[in-house]
Order: C-alpha cells, then structure tokens, then sequence
C-alpha cells in the first residue's frame, strides 16, 4: 500500500486532472497566462519595461532564482523612474492564488479589488503565471 | 505499514492499473477526486476495504493534505 501524503491538493496545484461535481467548472489553470515576463530584482526597470512591451505585456513578475514570486509589476509601476531597480518599484508580496481555484472565485476577487491582474503560483509560491481581468471575464 | 510517495510515483502507479482510494467523507469525494480513485471514507475503511479492492493489485490511500 502507497500513501499519497501531499494529497489532491498537490495533485491539483500542479493543474492534473479531477473527477466530480466541481470538475467542470473552470479553474485558474484553464485561463492563466504562462507567457508572462518575468525578472530579478536587481534590474533596471526601464530595461524590464523594455522586454515586457516587446513582448506584448504591460506586466511582470518578479522572481527569485528558484522562481518563486517576491513582487509585481504592473503598468503603473512600470511607468515610474526608469533607473530605479526593480525591487524599489515592485508592489511586494502580492496576493496569489492556486492554479486550482475556479474562475469565478477570482473574478469575483479582482472585481471587488479592482485588481489588473493576479499571480498564479504552486503552494511553495513558485510562479505558475498571471491572470489578467480578461482571462476571467472583466472589463 | 503504508509506503509515502509522491506525484509522479502516485502517476506511474495509476498508468500500471493501481487502485486508487480517496478516504475523505463522502461529500468531499463527490466534488472532485483523482481520476478514477473509489472512496472508502476511513472510519469505513476496515470494514470495506476487503470487499472493494483487488488484493491482487497496488493501493494508493490518499487525503486532502499532510496538514
């Protein structure tokens, strides 16, 4: 006998396949984008406003070495001094979510936070993506 | 004494045809499981097990988290 001790929270925090009644309502890992950018801390934030626009982003993610998420940049912050450094002009921390949690649960989060957009991450805070208010419905 | 493994274990295990079994209440099972996996709630486990699951084959017991 085998105990899968991490569980079905593991199994749908890496977006495998369920079975059951809340099965067929769409999650986070149906709509988040896997593209966005993303970049360190000690870069220049004109030169991560330069890639992120190149690649046709008004966003970025910043993230450790190992990936895990430590901020966000969203277009606000990428308008500001372009000679600061990333970790001046990031908003720290952000709320982040599970690849599991169904699209309208989010939608309903960013609608009342007036949120641009989200961070998906693994539980370990690993980046996964960026859900945007479009891939959940918003305007 | 139960073997702890991980996802990829508990994948390969599902690809050679083990029995999945989901031990939470029934109600949480109805909402979403591992593909394939029975539910034998643990407070009903000992008494089913024997009836429901092929000796013959692997288990894999599993829950919501460790936590």
């Amino acid at each position: 006998m085998y105990d899968y001790r991490t569980g079905i929270l593991d199994w749908k925090t890496a977006g495998l396949p369920v079975e059951g009644t809340s099965a067929q309502q769409p999650r986070l890992v149906d709509v988040v984008r896997r593209d966005v950018p993303t970049c360190s801390l000690g870069e220049r934030l004109g030169d991560v406003r330069d890639r992120a626009a190149a690649a046709g982003w008004d966003a970025c993610v910043v993230v450790s070495d190992g990936h895990v998420v430590l901020g966000l940049l969203r277009a606000a912050e990428l308008r500001g001094d372009q000679d600061q450094l990333v970790d001046q002009a990031m908003r720290p921390g952000p709320s982040t979510y599970r690849p599991f949690v169904p699209v309208a649960e989010l939608r309903g989060i960013m609608s009342d936070r007036h949120l641009e957009s989200s961070p998906v991450t693994t539980s370990d805070g690993r980046l996964v993506g960026l859900v945007r208010r479009q891939d959940v419905g918003l305007p | 004494m139960a073997r702890s493994i991980e996802r990829d274990e508990v994948q390969r295990l599902m690809g050679q045809g083990a029995q999945i079994v989901d031990v939470l209440p029934a109600r949480e099972y109805a909402e979403d499981h591992l593909p394939g996996a029975v539910n034998l709630p643990l407070r009903k486990i000992e008494a089913e097990a024997l009836r429901v699951l092929d000796p013959s084959r692997p288990v894999v017991v599993y829950c919501a988290d460790p936590g």
